[in-house]
């Protein structure tokens, strides 16, 4: 922890809210395999831009609610977020010199071992989702990283969170 | 997650997170609200007065019908009564309305605007909209529900054919629109068009609700069963409106019914 004072937790929540209004907001049938997964992508950007302040814990608890948002075994994803947060942070400052195009690669993996941990637990359980299910979103969420993390630059330093 | 999948230990840790996120829910299902308020305010007033006409109309027929239902139910009650077999007790409904919000995309699940403080809901309750069975309870909040649709691979109904009263399974597939009933050899009666039922078997759905219509029939001599596809009759995707079911389950002591059980196949 530093010694300058935190500020802008409220700004990191409301992004996180945002997140998961846009997981649930209704889509049309076909397209809702092609849902990115904001919540991850919110989370990749906080750990990577505030590591101090966003890690693996809080990765935990937006993973809890997501389970109980979207209904599925309590903790899959909490676990599946909690790994994404820890190799961010571990990433972080390699991930922040990239240009955007390599950044969103980067979150294409990420999400794409996210989707793998929850089709794995979901392959346990007996229900298993065929592979595409795991691929469509994390392409997506590649295609909408650039826009994410220029919007979330622009709110970060706007709002001056540190 | 053991937990969760194998006891019901955590279901509290559940509920209380879900009215944490509950808000959310109803803040995201605003919008359609807005959309279906909108629609409602501005329609002109000869559409609504012929609306209106149709609905009056609609309702005298089903009233004159529900006459007669009345009393072919107190017939059937006396004729059961002569053979001593169980009674079929009433039902209770309760309304309740969709969120317009998406849960998992893996799988076929809804959100409802009851939960248990409006009612003793239990996970395993049977929906229904006015078309047919949509599905069965998962988890119970204090003020909402999820529900499994009929379609969920991971759901199984025990149906029967009306026409026959041959029984089946019919499974979810995952898709949008149609079930599959597994198991049938490739001589079992069936035809497309078969209205199928509910048969009660399984203790969760009450007898006699529709489920659908089989609208393909695919034999091959190669496979020991053949392929049996049923389209709902509920309308999953377009109500809005549902109604909860307890189902007047039998009192008869030694009726493997008597206590409501949530059946699964995971």
């Amino acid at each position: 922890m530093s010694l300058t004072r935190h500020q802008g937790g409220g700004v990191i929540a409301m992004t996180f809210v945002g997140a998961f209004a846009l997981t649930i907001l209704p889509l049309p049938g076909a397209l809702e395999i092609y849902r990115p997964e904001w919540v991850t992508l919110t989370l990749i950007y906080w750990c990577m831009a505030l590591p101090a302040r966003v890690g693996v814990a809080i990765g935990w608890v937006t993973g809890l609610l997501l389970d109980v948002l979207r209904d599925t075994l309590i903790g899959q994803y909490a676990l599946a977020l909690a790994l994404v947060a820890f190799l961010t942070l571990h990433l972080h400052q390699r991930l922040r010199v990239f240009p955007l195009w390599q950044q969103a690669v980067s979150v294409f993996v990420l999400v794409m071992l996210q989707g793998l941990i929850v089709i794995w637990i979901k392959g346990l359980i007996g229900q298993s989702p065929g592979l595409w299910a795991v691929i469509a979103p994390a392409v997506t969420s590649a295609l909408v990283w650039p826009a994410v993390y220029l919007f979330l630059r622009h709110l970060r330093r706007r709002h001056q969170v540190a | 997650m053991t937990l969760d999948q194998r006891t019901d230990a955590i279901r509290h840790v559940r509920a209380g997170l879900a009215v944490l996120v509950y808000p959310l829910q109803y803040a995201v299902n605003i919008p359609a609200e807005l959309v279906d308020w909108a629609g409602e305010s501005f329609t002109s007033r000869e559409r609504l007065q012929a609306e209106n006409e149709k609905l009056r109309r609609e309702n005298a027929a089903l009233r004159s019908q529900l006459q007669k239902l009345t009393f072919i139910e107190t017939e059937n009650r006396q004729l059961r009564e002569l053979l001593q077999s169980s009674k079929r007790v009433g039902e209770k409904v309760l309304i309740a309305e969709l969120l317009a919000v998406d849960l998992d995309p893996y799988r076929k699940a809804v959100v409802l605007n009851k939960g248990s403080r409006d009612d003793a809901l239990y996970p395993g309750q049977p929906i229904v909209d006015a078309y047919g069975v949509m599905g069965k309870l998962l988890h119970v909040n204090p003020w909402s529900s999820t529900a499994m649709l009929i379609t969920d691979p991971n759901h199984a109904l025990p149906v029967q054919v009306a026409r026959n009263g041959l029984r089946a399974i019919a499974v979810g597939s995952g898709t949008e629109d149609h079930l599959e009933l597994q198991h049938l050899p490739n001589n079992a009666d069936v035809k497309v068009g078969d209205l199928l039922v509910t048969s009660g078997l399984g203790c969760v759905f009450p007898a006699g609700y529709p489920v659908g219509k089989i609208i393909a029939v695919e034999t091959n001599p190669r496979l020991p069963f053949a392929r049996i596809v049923v389209e709902p009759s509920a309308r999953l995707t377009r109500s809005r409106e549902v109604l909860l079911v307890w189902p007047g389950l039998s009192e008869r002591p030694g009726n493997p019914c008597r206590a409501p059980q949530p059946e699964e196949k995971s």
